[in-house]
């Protein structure tokens, strides 16, 4: 074994070793690195009680009411399973749609509802023109009267 | 041909200096290009409007800033086993553009985040281990200054940047591992793209520039530290040095 293998041999164990901590310090701090919970974890009260945190989901379709004359919102989050009311006073990031995913900061009454200080839009990875995303929406609509298709499973 | 031949500084000197201007060249086609595409040919998108043109520099310099790295560790690697001297001298010379990618990286993705997201910044594991490489590449480049011996300087930055390496896959799985509000990769390769083709395209070229444009400036970088730290060498003080490079 010539001297240079051998420090690379070194190098190489030592990344590995190094490797291995970080995976275990990640897991050990799992629960700290999630950006918010999901409607699911908060009603298996495995988010924090007591103490604020974010929730994340989906805005639900048909849920957004606005208090007339005031910027008081309410709506639904939800990942179709499980659903969790929202309260809200102060303005929405332009994004924020029904059926479009959202981020808000708060915590959650003993009520079960969740009033949020903070609202932020948590856009998805796709893009495309409007064109496209109205053909698109148009298809889908036409599918759903009609028989589904491979794709659909998809 | 014996391609060792160029871990010399001598023998890479010259070669440094006929790429450079081809690299030049490439990413100032590139950059016209792909902003071109980018900002007036690509279409807007359904829900951000115009605001996502910003990934034509975002997404590029963040893909960057990672490789970067990368290629630090593989030079940092063959310094520490191999000995050489101008493997070490790469990766100086690549960490000044590695932070300036973080930053712009950084910097477009606070000015996106607030008419997108409603926030220029949120503590989540993408953006937070992002800015952990920050602090690295200024790390890298604060120990190569406090350090007087420049073989002493190397091998502390060669282990400081395979240590490094650690965080970049942390930063590309982020959004896999764990809910964060920034969203999932929109191309990969291990499935097809979720973006539009012109938009793809305009990314891809602007990614393009961003490497002929590392690849030029690291080189003239090279030059440099080759200059610096050879002096004295007969081949630097040789009356023909101008002319044959």
């Amino acid at each position: 074994m010539k001297p240079r293998h051998r420090r690379l041999a070194w190098i190489g164990a030592g990344v590995a070793v190094l490797g291995v901590a970080v995976v275990l310090v990640l897991n050990a701090f799992q629960s700290n690195l999630v950006f918010f919970f999901t409607p699911t974890q908060v009603a298996a009260k495995e988010a924090p009680q007591g103490r604020p945190f974010r929730i994340g989901g989906m805005v639900e379709a048909g849920s957004l009411v606005r208090v007339p004359n005031t910027v008081d919102v309410q709506f639904v989050v939800t990942d179709t399973v499980q659903r969790v009311p929202v309260i809200y006073s102060g303005l929405l990031p332009d994004l924020f749609k029904e059926g479009k995913g959202v981020v808000a900061q708060g915590s959650l009454r003993p009520d079960g509802t969740f009033h949020a200080t903070e609202v932020l839009a948590k856009h998805d990875e796709n893009y495309m023109p409007p064109e496209a995303a109205a053909a698109m929406e148009a298809a889908r609509q036409h599918k759903s009267m009609s028989t589904p298709t491979l794709k659909d499973a998809k | 041909m014996n391609l060792y031949r160029f871990a010399s500084p001598a023998a890479f000197y010259p070669v440094a200096g006929f790429w450079m201007p081809w690299f030049a060249i490439a990413a100032a086609v590139c950059t016209v290009v792909g902003l071109y595409i980018g900002f007036v040919v690509a279409p807007t998108d359904f829900q951000q409007g115009q605001a996502y043109r910003i990934i034509f520099i975002h997404v590029p310099s963040a893909w960057m800033s990672m490789f970067i790295w990368l290629v630090m560790a593989f030079w940092s690697l063959l310094a520490l086993s191999m000995n050489t001297r101008l493997s070490a001298m790469m990766a100086q010379a690549l960490a000044p553009s590695g932070a300036w990618m973080t930053f712009i990286a950084l910097w477009t993705g606070a000015f996106w985040g607030r008419p997108t997201w409603g926030t220029y910044w949120a503590w989540d594991a993408r953006m937070t281990s992002e800015l952990i490489l920050l602090f690295l590449y200024f790390g890298v480049i604060a120990l190569r200054n406090a350090i007087d011996d420049p073989r002493r300087a190397d091998r502390a930055c060669s282990v400081l940047i395979l240590v490094g390496a650690v965080n970049i896959p942390i930063i590309y799985f982020s959004v896999q591992w764990w809910n964060t509000l920034h969203q999932g990769a929109s191309v990969s390769l291990t499935a097809a793209p979720t973006m539009a083709a012109t938009m793809l395209a305009g990314m891809l070229v602007m990614s393009l520039a961003a490497w002929f444009y590392t690849i030029a400036v690291a080189l003239v970088r090279v030059r440099a530290i080759i200059l610096e730290r050879e002096q004295g060498a007969a081949w630097i003080d040789a009356p023909d040095l101008a002319r044959r490079t």
